[in-house]
């Protein structure tokens, strides 16, 4: 469980999060939508501990994450993490980009690894990919490889943020095709996207951020459906 | 006026000496770059460790490595330490005086190679759960020794045409040491000279060449 309590974070005088409360239970698909820049990456980026915050808490199954304590490179095997930028390791082959950080962080021997990173990448669809390197990729390749390098820690939960925003259009779809996979076998999710269809499909519940505050929250058929807040009913006109 | 002749069997008949002078240059320039090589990555860490003493430290060895002559550095490796009691055969101080240099050029090109990589990368890797040192060695710093591979190579030319500045600390091993003890032996002034000349061409010319070929073995993406 990820529980989001309070949490304020600024960046020098622009308070990016203004208290954000907010739980996902194992095996959720929480999807989070809104304008950009209000607080969706930084969110996502304080729940694994990329950024400190200024005030409230978060914990992941019980640890909590900006505790001086904490191992959050322990603690970050659990949370694996896509971004809108692919960040394939260009000196690595596909199969060498996965089975990089088991190997390193996790200390599994080479066979271990190698068989982990070829299930993974046979499961986002890149089985024939694994000696290309990725430059020889498209985007969409580069972003399900990234994926699968995340899957490959077999962490408890994944945080997507905005991964088909870099994406050419004809693209996308491949890419949420892996993520409706990951969400049907129970992985439990955070997907950042503007992908209002997808959100409306996948998510158990979905959160609307507006200018750092957590405006409405609610299952997909609610808030898609009977949008409260003004700025979501605003928002929703302008994506349609 | 021009009345000097040529005998070049006699300079020549020196060439076997000339030679071995040739790998005691050599053993010089791959010894400072190796080390050289390494000294600059610790350089560039300290630069990222964002601890003021250790980047006050790389910035000054970068900056007097780059702003002063190279035979000063040389020299202070020989002459320099021997004031405080520390005396280095030649041989030492020359490749002191390199290696300092070749880390201080490095690490400067390093620098300028890693602006080339996104942060992102590295956040990746930090995503995955890796230390900031892990992070570094298995995504950041392979890259960064591509990038940085050309002017690598031609601080490797450097390195064999600094061995020269070695006479200045007595050095008389190596291919212009050797050189110069054989002109004063049989002052074919210039044509040991003009020998030593193009065994230093050739040297650095299949410097160049090796450091192509490995290029494509090490880099296939
Ligand atoms: N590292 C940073 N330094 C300063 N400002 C930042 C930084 N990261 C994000 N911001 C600012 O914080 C706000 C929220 O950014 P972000 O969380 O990326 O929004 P979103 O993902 O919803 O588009 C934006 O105004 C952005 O400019
Ligand atoms: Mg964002």
């Amino acid at each position: 469980m990820i529980k989001i309590e309070n949490v304020r974070k600024s960046f020098g005088q622009l308070e990016v999060l203004k208290g954000i409360d907010l739980t996902v239970e194992k095996g959720e698909v929480l999807t989070i939508i809104g304008g950009s820049g209000s607080g969706k990456s930084t969110l996502l980026t304080c729940i694994n501990g990329l950024e400190p915050i200024d005030a409230g808490r978060i914990t992941v199954d019980g640890t909590v994450v900006h505790d001086k304590s904490t191992d959050l490179n322990k603690l970050r095997r659990k949370l694996g993490i896509v971004f809108q930028q692919f960040n394939a390791f260009p000196h690595l082959t596909v199969l060498e980009n996965v089975m990089l950080a088991p190997r390193k962080v996790l200390k599994q021997s080479r066979a271990e690894a190698e068989a982990m990173a070829i299930k993974q990448l046979g499961h986002v669809g890149l089985g024939d990919k694994v000696d290309v390197y990725p430059s020889r990729l498209s985007g969409g390749q580069q972003q399900r490889m990234a994926i699968a390098r995340a899957l490959a820690m077999s962490p408890g939960y994944m945080l997507f943020d905005e991964v088909t925003s870099a994406l050419d259009p004809q693209l996308v779809g491949e890419v949420l095709d892996t993520l409706r996979l990951l969400a049907s076998e129970g992985m439990t999710m955070i997907c950042v996207t503007h992908e209002m269809k997808f959100a409306r499909e996948v998510s158990d519940r979905v959160a609307f951020f507006h200018k750092g505050v957590m405006a409405e929250i609610a299952p997909p058929e609610k808030l898609f459906g009977a949008p409260e807040d003004p700025e979501l009913q605003k928002f929703l006109a302008a994506t349609h | 006026m021009f009345n000097y002749t040529f005998q070049w069997n006699q300079a020549l008949a020196r060439l076997p000496q000339m030679l071995d002078g040739a790998l005691v240059t050599m053993q010089i320039a791959i010894l400072s770059m190796a080390i050289g090589v390494l000294l600059a990555i610790l350089l560039t860490g300290c630069r990222l460790s964002g601890i003021r003493v250790l980047q006050g430290f790389a910035v000054t060895w970068v900056e007097i490595a780059r702003n002063t002559p190279a035979l000063f550095q040389i020299y202070m490796a020989h002459f320099g330490v021997a004031s405080f009691g520390i005396h280095f055969s030649p041989f030492t101080s020359l490749l002191i005086g390199i290696t300092f240099n070749n880390a201080g050029y490095l690490a400067e090109n390093f620098r300028g190679a890693l602006k080339a990589i996104s942060d992102t990368q590295s956040r990746a890797g930090r995503s995955l759960g890796m230390t900031p040192v892990q992070a570094f060695r298995y995504i950041v710093l392979p890259q960064m020794l591509r990038i940085a591979y050309l002017p690598m190579t031609n601080q490797m030319v450097w390195a064999i045409l600094m061995t020269s500045l070695g006479v200045t600390v007595g050095m008389n091993s190596d291919l212009y040491g050797v050189t110069q003890d054989l002109n004063a032996l049989t002052f074919r002034t210039f044509e040991l000279f003009a020998i030593a000349a193009v065994i230093f061409y050739v040297i650095t010319k299949v410097i160049g060449l090796g450091a192509r070929l490995l290029a494509t073995r090490l880099f296939r993406y």
